[in-house]
């Protein structure tokens, strides 16, 4: 079912005929593709993902694919800040679950939810090499460790308070 | 010259000043290498001083570098389109020494890039590297940048007619990336499936050309080698493998952190030593030695020496060298569960044992943890750990990895297990999830 409603912005559209250029076979640019929609986007709509398929020469079902096999590619729309709290072993063991509930009671919804004022999406995410300072998290891009339910507080007060 | 460090792999790691950019790379020792490949070795003579070195690979599976590239058509990398892969998608659980060596020193890695990609005769290099790490992304493409513009990428480097120049790919998390296979899959913007040997990447990889993959770390060695010679090199280990490696240690250890040392450095010392030993409080219970994919070795083993064959005598696998301890007041069942619960959600789920058996073993786990486990729980635990953890049973490595925890676990945590059970709860006063605080 294609609709042109949300079209990809033409400087968008020729960049990831740039990225495909570069490549072998244009679907090697698949993910760098997706990765730049996002960016923009912040998720990746089946609007957008059927445009980038046809950029590509590849269909949208085959790219789809790709699209759902990535943790850090975002089929469903997020908020505007996206916390990754890391779930594996090292964190696990330095209390990584009684910081995620209190960041759940906090923002009020659960692992995978977004707050109802969409400031927030909070995921789980694998191991971020980050070990040494565990817990860990990510908030958007910036790296965090060694994190409390203190500083947890004051991170999610400074996130709601940024566009 | 500048002399040998002993720790050639950080010696120019300083975070107060940033990573060198190309001058003060070379002013530190950089660049030798490649002026002396380039300039008067063969690409055969490179493989041979790798072989030599008996540098193994530093991504876990710790097979001979220089008999991977032995694997390699022969043709100059003018005649043949080859690829030359830095495997960056640091995501085994417990790891965080590549991170360290790509927003470091860039430019070694770049360097050792060149090395490998002259001897292998490879014109095309990738960078594979896990979208989550940003600073790294950054910090590499200023570091290609650079190589670029001062003629150490590109065509003809150094007049030598060796054309190569490195592209970065940022991926998008899967830990089956890190299986190369399954990488040059995701290079192909496909699904990262592993696939089937042979072709060996080596002779039909990526877009069925010839295709080296190595790890950070193990690229990284290769500028130490070549300017300083295989047999200084080998001279740096303690035991029978060559050169130093990255160790880290991370639980409730006074420091946790990670530091390079010779390869073959006694377990005990690095956790005594340099992660000043546990915490006020608590105990060492087992540990995992080398990531999430290694098996469990209890408190009687510290004195291992930390290289390839001496874990694999005490019944695990030096990994990424990276240990996980596990300490008393910690749920040694809750810790596997946790692993199985990574394990299950990062399978490619291909093949169906994988697939299918690591969430039912999560399930398993999960029963007994919360107390609802029953004693032929353990036959079926025990029934996957032997099915899925020998090799040949399911596609590629990634469920005997999930097993090696599970399986030793069981041996070594039999009494938790039943206790577990008998008393439909978990004994540990924290419970699961470890909630005692640091």
């Amino acid at each position: 079912m294609w609709t042109a409603e949300y079209p990809l912005p033409a400087p968008m559209r020729a960049e990831i005929l740039a990225l495909a250029a570069q490549e072998l076979h244009p679907r090697g640019a698949s993910v760098a593709a997706l990765r730049l929609v996002q960016a923009r986007f912040g998720w990746v709509s089946t609007v957008h993902l059927r445009e980038v398929a046809d950029l590509l020469g590849i269909s949208a079902d085959d790219l789809d694919g790709v699209a759902t096999y990535f943790n850090l590619l975002f089929r469903r729309p997020v908020g505007r800040h996206v916390i990754m709290l890391c779930d594996s072993v090292s964190c696990w063991i330095m209390g990584r679950e009684p910081l995620c509930a209190h960041l759940c009671g906090k923002l009020d919804i659960r692992p995978g939810e977004t707050t109802a004022d969409n400031a927030i999406t909070l995921l789980p995410t694998v191991c971020i090499g980050h070990c040494d300072h565990a817990p860990a998290m990510l908030i958007d891009d910036t790296l965090h460790g060694d994190v409390t339910t203190a500083s947890l507080d004051q991170l999610i007060d400074t996130l709601r308070n940024t566009p | 010259m500048t002399p040998a460090s002993e720790r050639p792999l950080t010696a120019m790691i300083d975070p107060a000043a940033g990573p060198p950019d190309c001058a003060a790379y070379g002013r530190a020792g950089g660049w030798q290498a490649t002026r002396l490949a380039l300039g008067s070795l063969a690409p055969a003579e490179i493989i041979d001083m790798v072989t030599r070195s008996k540098l193994r690979g530093r991504g876990g599976a710790g097979f001979g570098t220089g008999q991977k590239w032995s694997f390699v058509p022969k043709e100059p990398a003018s005649e043949r389109r080859k690829y030359l892969i830095a495997n960056a998608d640091e995501m085994e659980p417990g790891t965080f020494k590549d991170r360290w060596l790509l927003e470091g020193n860039p430019l070694q890695l770049v360097e050792g890039m060149i090395l490998a990609a002259y001897g292998v005769q490879a014109g095309h290099g990738i960078v594979f590297l896990r979208g989550e790490y940003q600073e790294a992304c950054a910090r590499l493409h200023r570091a290609i940048g650079e190589a670029r513009q001062q003629g150490w990428l590109g065509e003809n480097i150094l007049g030598s007619g060796f054309s190569f120049d490195i592209h970065i790919h940022s991926s998008a998390g899967r830990y089956i990336c890190g299986e190369e296979t399954a990488l040059l899959t995701a290079l192909e913007g496909r699904r990262a499936t592993p696939r089937s040997k042979p072709p060996f990447p080596q002779t039909g990889g990526l877009w069925g050309a010839p295709s080296v993959v190595n790890n950070v770390e193990t690229l990284c060695n290769l500028p130490h080698i070549i300017a300083n010679g295989p047999e200084w090199f080998t001279g740096l280990g303690l035991g029978d493998d060559g050169g130093t490696k990255i160790y880290g240690v991370s639980g409730r250890v006074t420091k946790p952190g990670a530091w390079e040392l010779p390869i073959g450095t006694p377990l005990r010392q690095i956790i005594e030593d340099h992660a000043g030993g546990m915490r006020p409080g608590y105990q060492l219970r087992a540990l995992l030695p080398g990531g999430a994919s290694t098996a469990f070795i209890d408190a009687t083993a510290l004195d291992v020496a930390m290289d390839y064959g001496s874990v694999e005598k005490a019944g695990s696998r030096l990994g990424t060298g990276m240990a996980i301890i596990l300490d008393d007041r910690t749920c040694p069942i809750g810790m596997i569960r946790n692993l199985e619960h990574f394990f299950a959600q990062e399978s490619c789920g291909w093949c169906t044992p994988c697939r299918d058996g690591l969430p039912w073993v999560e399930r398993l786990l999960d029963a007994i943890e919360d107390g609802t486990g029953r004693d032929e729980d353990m036959d079926q635990l025990d029934r996957h750990a032997r099915m899925l953890g020998a090799p040949g049973r399911t596609f590629c490595a990634h469920a005997p990895g999930a097993m090696a925890p599970l399986a030793s676990g069981l041996k070594l945590f039999a009494a938790d297990f039943a206790a577990h059970i008998q008393q439909g709860r978990c004994p540990h006063q924290a419970g699961a999830g470890a909630g005692a605080g640091p």
